[in-house]
């Protein structure tokens, strides 16, 4: 177990360093998300009580988004000189890089939302009618929900002609539930009209369920020849 | 082998004419939807094909991670390819009886919205089979599919609790049937169930020796370098 979560804290700081350096995938979600932002803005010139109904859906899609675009640069980093195929090679456990790669998703999806709500709440005048606290276990959650599959998916998109429009192709249909949970739960709460819980609560076992296959499966899809 | 082929595509011809004369003649006309009502024979059988079809996939994948029997893949690609088909039939009759019953041609109800989900799912898995290549493709197709069906339940519930927050007009549960019209409907749902069997092992037969041509000519190749 020290094992795992010792390999799982080199892989991670590894990735957050070049992140650090390069700012690629940050840098790239940020300006994407703010252009669907504005774009969106644009489309439907919304006033601020209908902004409270349709801002879930809206800054949701707007993550998700954005969170393809980072998560498709997942693996890629690692094609460059044989470095997955030295990982495959390694005694060191397959599921510390998985686990490794979808905590820095997470982690670079967390920044991009803690970045990118301020800008919504000033461009769509939102205030939250519910209890505003929720909103932090929907976004733990619901990014988890989101990095978790697409980290995995990103690692089978990885194999395919055209790996970079495979990843969406994949991952959004299996993603449905958690979408629908994420921005069912963010309207209830900024419009107070009802209670966010169920939600929340099918968020926690979508993510329960999901690691759980994704642990199981990795190894398997990591050394698929 | 072909003459057994051809035994029971006889057979699944017969049981196929029997259905349609059962749903379309001895069927009793409905009372308040009238004849429209007999696309039910093809809509609800297709839909129970379709739900088994998938399930086979889902164990075929599982196989194949087990014991890496192409055989294993070769029925989880036929029963996806055939379920995704007979989902379509489900998603196109539901709307064309939906329009003069209802009124509308859709409405987000959690057995129309669930359907359309799976139907995205199994044809993001096709998708992800036509675009990955070489020998890896059926690890990754089906892992896969695991994820699909695991999907399965937790967009039946999502979808449920979506609905029930937003009344919409939903089909009316409940009501008896008409015995003639279970009798109609069992046998429609036997008659394409054998018909989907026919079909899936045609296309097995065909993937097969596709698969046996594409090793040949690859042995082939490596054995007489051309000049």
């Amino acid at each position: 177990m020290s094992r795992l979560a010792e390999i799982t804290v080199a892989t991670l700081s590894k990735d957050l360093r070049l992140e650090w350096r390069s700012k690629d995938a940050i840098n790239s979600m940020l300006f994407f998300a703010l252009l669907v932002v504005v774009i969106f803005s644009f489309a439907f010139n919304p006033t601020a009580e209908e902004s409270r109904r349709i801002a879930g859906g809206l800054v949701w899609v707007a993550f998700l988004f954005a969170a393809v675009v980072a998560l498709n640069q997942t693996w890629a980093r690692e094609l460059r000189n044989q470095v997955l195929d030295a990982y495959r090679v390694s005694p060191a456990p397959d599921n510390a890089l998985f686990l490794a790669k979808a905590i820095g998703n997470f982690l670079f999806v967390a920044v991009l939302e803690a970045l990118m709500t301020p800008l919504f709440v000033v461009f769509y005048n939102l205030r939250a009618l519910g209890p505003a606290y929720q909103l932090l276990l929907v976004a733990a959650f619901g990014t988890w929900a989101l990095v978790v599959n697409g980290t995995f998916f990103a690692a089978i998109s990885l194999r395919t002609r055209s790996r970079e429009v495979m990843l969406p192709l994949i991952l959004f249909p299996i993603s449905i539930p958690a979408l629908l949970a994420m921005v069912e739960a963010t309207t209830a709460i900024l419009t107070g009209e009802f209670s966010a819980r169920f939600w929340i609560v099918l968020l926690a076992v979508y993510d329960v369920v999901f690691t759980t296959v994704c642990l199981v499966l990795f190894e398997t899809v990591l050394h698929a020849e | 082998m072909k003459h057994r082929f051809t035994i029971f595509a006889l057979i699944v011809l017969a049981l196929l004419s029997y259905a349609l004369y059962q749903a379309l003649v001895v069927a009793p006309t409905e009372q308040t939807m009238g004849d429209v009502q007999r696309i039910f024979y093809y809509h609800v059988p297709s839909a129970w094909t379709a739900f088994l079809l998938f399930f086979i996939n889902f164990l075929a994948s599982i196989w194949y991670l087990v014991q890496r029997k192409p055989a294993a893949d070769i029925v989880a690609l036929t029963t996806a390819e055939v379920g995704t088909v007979f989902c379509t039939v489900v998603l196109v009759t539901g709307p064309l009886w939906a329009r003069p019953v209802w009124g509308i041609w859709w409405t987000w109800d959690v057995r129309l919205t669930s359907t359309l989900v799976l139907w995205l799912i199994y044809v993001s898995y096709l998708i992800l089979r036509r675009f990955s290549t070489g020998s890896q493709t059926p690890v990754l197709a089906a892992a896969l599919a695991i994820f699909g069906f695991v999907d399965v339940p937790i967009v039946y519930l999502s979808i449920w609790f979506f609905r029930t927050q937003h009344p919409q007009p939903v089909m009316g549960g409940g009501g008896s049937l008409d015995p003639r019209m279970w009798h109609a409907l069992l046998i429609n749902w036997l008659a394409f169930l054998a018909f989907a069997l026919l079909v899936c092992s045609i296309r097995y037969r065909l993937e097969f020796l596709q698969r046996e041509l594409e090793e040949t000519q690859a042995l082939e190749s490596l054995l007489e370098p051309k000049p």
